[in-house]
């Protein structure tokens, strides 16, 4: 029996869900982390109970969040074994080791210190609560660090080699894994934008109280800590994310060529600043992609190569294949690689047969077949180059609506603190009103950053080597669309309670955290 | 020097029992929220216990998922045989621990939409809901599950290499009265240790109007510790006389052996040992919360009894090419540490950061100290 399409479609849907629910709450408990430790830490230099009032407030907030940002966390360590379970077995000897050690060292000091954060004001010297604070904020990072760098490697497999007789791959390479440029890349444009989305959350609520007229001195003291994580954030990712374009361009052309909406590329290729993509285009066909846009010329061949005359594949290009590739290796079309990862396939059948029946020559013969072609092996489960495109349209307009915000940033948090240092953001309130109207913003910002990731690698589980159809588990469509539901239904409730809460603390505002254990 | 294969898998299926021993020790989180409704019957009352749990249950959480991430990076074929097959087990499991994770902090708010009720009964159906199944999981380690394990099939048009067999999806394993009553087991263990952690930890005199809440520890322990036995006992009297899957050390094929899990007990005999010694401290653990009235320090006996025991459970499961994971539908696709490891360079790899270990446990028990302070 074929796995369904159905399968693979409602156990991506899940995951999904669970993806874009969890990633709500994690870019605030990095962002935040950050901003209540900054904030402590200038009560315990200062010792101005002012600061102790300001932090202790964001700690509360930063509580709300976490608690579902944890709750979430779990199902997707769970749903790699539910509803991947062949991905997890195909390349658990790799994947698992990030996880595992994301957990002794990340998340046992996270959830260890926030315990004493939350109740320890009381029972420990003001220098340990500080750096019990900083330790959360730590934890979440290092726990940041150790997810990025598992899904970085999903991205770009490095460091590892594939073992017929266990039918699985092995790491072969830590050091390659960990230190992986995607995943640093990735790993430092995550956490950078996290920063921004926490210093939007901080400015646009301290916004709120200074349009309302209330808590002027905590809203303006959190406004100046917020602007400067927040632009410091903010330069940090658009740093990382040209690096970011740039090792795409070299390890998944084809998300690059989604990313631009790019069906021919060329020398020289320009950068599509907007455009709308005609909802018929296809890869094959001859009608021009976009009814209409506004393009820089030779900007993606520089963004993408560093060179004004570098070359850019196109969807196109890559499904017939020819050029060169960054490593100045002649490209397979992608018919060929489809070939040849049906040999690659069809030859660890023949070694394991031949290994089984203890025919040495035979399995050695297969051996080398299937090596010749391993680096294909992931497209063997296709049968035509179309299934190789993912969703243009959704990954061009979520990049461009990435990037538009994170310049929108880059004016916002310029502004806060120039009004702030004139003694004038108090009386400015069309800035007030923006700053809160881009706590969404930042949502859809972080969002849409996942989704150019995420989306953009589509088929694959695994760059060139698992795509989803074979690293599903083999359970019912049924059995999924259930789960799905409840899923559904349960983030809708947790969330509607979630933001009630956190909106009915905003109101009753700092003074509420006055007395009490701080929780 | 680099250490064998074999001694690898032996030492990840160590730390992974422990991790297993400690979760299930840190169970008594699940068996206090699964008293809500009795003892804490009223406000104070429940203050009181939300306050005891409250600043525990996120170690409970990180047991479960540093415990989950382990046996992924160390046993990937149980992660994707079990998780992937026992679909709807998982996944009930899963949905009781989210549930908990956000309850703690909601209820505690005001305007919180379920209300407190709504997260109390989220508190209570984890505190159940979550020993069982997870007492039941632990019993298929010894008494089977439902499943194929394939790997040709990633050649062929269903590349899943594990398949299960039933289509109940884990749910089948009720049907065997031995899992459910290793299940029901670690649930009153479960609670009579947060009995005991109640009776470390509340002050006397608690309760008020709604009577003392230390004698009412008392009286569920009494009640919890006996129905414990009651289930235990018989299963683990079970477990001494049945056969069991063996003889799979270097990948060879498994055989049905007699008394095996007692063989396993006896060679190394200090294994023996340590389940005996284990179940002794159980034992006056209890026997100290039950009859030194104005002794709080049954949970110190009861709390390592239980480390010990599962820990002496677990090693015996895996240990001496036992099949720890043994399949009903194809015992040779039953999963033993040869078969479902991970690789020697990952397993090295994750021995050197396991070496922390002791540095995070150094830590949590002083935070653990700290908050303990009144």
């Amino acid at each position: 029996m074929e796995i369904p399409d159905s399968l693979v479609d409602w156990s991506r849907a899940q995951f999904a869900l669970t993806a874009i629910y969890h990633w709500l709450f994690v870019p605030l408990t990095l962002g935040l982390g950050v901003i209540m430790a900054l904030m402590e830490t200038i009560h315990v230099k200062t010792g101005d109970a002012k600061w102790r009032r300001t932090a202790r407030f964001w700690q509360r907030v930063f509580g709300i969040n976490f608690a579902i940002g944890v709750a979430s966390g779990i199902i997707l360590e769970f749903e790699f074994g539910t509803n991947w379970s062949n991905y997890s077995w195909f390349v658990g000897d790799i994947f698992g080791a990030p996880l595992a050690i994301e957990g002794i060292f990340a998340f046992f000091m996270e959830a260890t210190f926030v315990a004493l954060m939350f109740f320890g004001w009381d029972k420990v010297g003001r220098k340990t609560h500080l750096a019990s604070t900083w330790l959360v904020a730590a934890g979440a990072t290092l726990s940041a660090l150790w997810i990025l760098v598992a899904n970085a490697w999903m991205q770009h497999p490095v460091g590892m080699r594939f073992n017929p007789d266990a039918v699985r791959n092995e790491m072969a390479d830590f050091g390659a894994l960990a230190l992986s440029p995607v995943a640093i890349n990735k790993f430092l444009h995550t956490v950078a934008s996290a920063w921004v989305l926490g210093a939007v959350v901080v400015l646009g609520i301290s916004a709120w109280y200074l349009l309302k007229k209330r808590e002027t001195v905590f809203a303006i003291d959190s406004m100046k800590v917020a602007a400067v994580v927040g632009l410091a954030g903010t330069l940090a990712t658009l740093q990382t994310g040209d690096g970011s374009a740039c090792l795409v361009a070299s390890t998944q052309p084809m998300k690059l060529a989604a990313m631009e909406g790019l069906r021919e590329g060329g020398r020289g290729a320009g950068l599509t600043a907007i455009g709308i993509l005609r909802t018929e285009a296809k890869p094959g066909g001859s009608e021009p992609w976009f009814s209409w846009e506004i393009t820089f010329p030779k900007m993606l061949s520089l963004l993408a190569t560093r060179r004004l005359d570098g070359f850019v594949p196109g969807v196109r290009d890559i499904l017939n294949g020819g050029h060169e590739n960054v490593r100045g290796v002649r490209e397979l079309s992608a018919e060929e690689k489809i070939r040849r990862g049906k040999l690659a396939i069809a030859a660890l059948a023949e070694y394991r047969k031949a290994r089984a029946g203890k025919d040495e020559a035979g399995a050695i013969a297969a051996k080398v077949r299937l090596e010749e072609n391993f680096p294909y092996f992931g497209y063997g489960y296709f049968n035509s180059p179309g299934e190789l495109v993912p969703n243009v349209p959704l990954v061009f307009y979520a990049f461009r609506l990435m990037v538009a915000l994170g310049l929108w940033f880059l004016l916002l948090f310029p502004m806060a603190l120039f009004l702030a240092r004139e003694g004038r953001v108090a009386e400015t309130r069309w800035f007030l009103r923006l700053a809160v109207v881009s706590i969404p913003l930042a949502y859809l910002a972080s969002q849409a950053g996942w989704i150019v990731a995420e989306a953009g690698r589509q088929p694959w589980a695994i760059q060139d080597m698992l795509p989803l159809r074979a690293a599903v588990s083999n359970i019912e469509t049924g059995s999924v669309q259930v789960t799905f539901f409840l899923f559904l239904a349960l983030f809708a409730v947790l969330l509607a309670a979630g933001l009630r809460i956190m909106l009915k603390q905003i109101q009753a505002g700092p003074a509420s955290t006055e007395d009490g254990d701080g929780h | 020097m680099q250490p064998s294969l074999f001694f690898l898998q032996h030492y990840w299926w160590f730390l992974v029992s422990l991790l297993g021993a400690l979760l299930v020790f840190m169970l008594f989180v699940q068996g206090g929220q699964s008293l809500l409704y009795t003892l804490g019957r009223s406000g104070p009352r429940l203050e009181c216990l939300l306050r005891m749990l409250g600043r525990k249950w996120e170690l409970t959480f990180t047991t479960l998922v540093t415990f989950g991430g382990a046996f992924f990076a160390a046993f990937p074929l149980f992660y994707s045989t079990s998780f992937g097959g026992a679909y709807w087990v998982w996944m009930a499991i899963l949905f009781s621990f989210v549930v908990q994770a956000v309850s703690y902090e909601y209820i505690q708010r005001h305007g919180n939409l379920l209300g407190r009720g709504g997260f109390k009964a989220f508190l209570f159906a984890n505190g159940v809901l979550a020993p069982v199944l997870l007492g039941a999981t632990v019993s298929t380690f010894f008494h089977g599950a439902e499943f194929v394990v394939n790997r040709d099939n990633l050649t062929s048009a269903t590349p899943p290499i594990s398949t299960w067999a039933s289509p109940l999806h884990g749910l089948e394993a009720v049907g065997n009265p031995w899992n459910v009553a290793l299940g029901i087991a670690i649930l009153l263990l479960a609670r009579a240790l947060a009995c005991l952690y109640f009776l470390n930890n509340i002050p006397a005199g608690t309760g008020g109007e709604s009577g003392d809440l230390r004698a009412d520890a008392r009286r569920h322990l009494i009640r919890s510790a006996a129905g414990f036995l009651a289930c235990f006992l018989p299963w683990t009297i079970r477990l001494l006389t049945m056969p069991g899957l063996g003889g799979g050390e270097g990948g060879a094929a498994l055989a049905e052996m007699p008394f095996h899990y007692l063989h396993n007990f006896l060679n190394p005999a200090w294994l023996g040992a340590l389940l005996l010694a284990g179940v002794a401290l159980v034992l006056c653990g209890f026997l100290v919360g039950i009859f030194a009235r104005n002794s709080t320090k049954g949970i110190w006996f009861a709390g390592p009894g239980t480390v010990l025991t599962v820990l002496s459970l677990l090693l015996c499961a895996g240990w001496n090419g036992t099949a720890y994971y043994p399949s009903l539908a194809d015992p040779q696709s039953s999963l033993t540490l040869a078969n479902s490891s991970s690789s020697a360079y990952t397993l090295t790899t994750m021995s050197v950061a396991s070496l922390f270990i002791p540095v995070v446990l150094a830590y949590v028990a002083w935070v653990w100290r700290t908050l303990d302070r009144r």
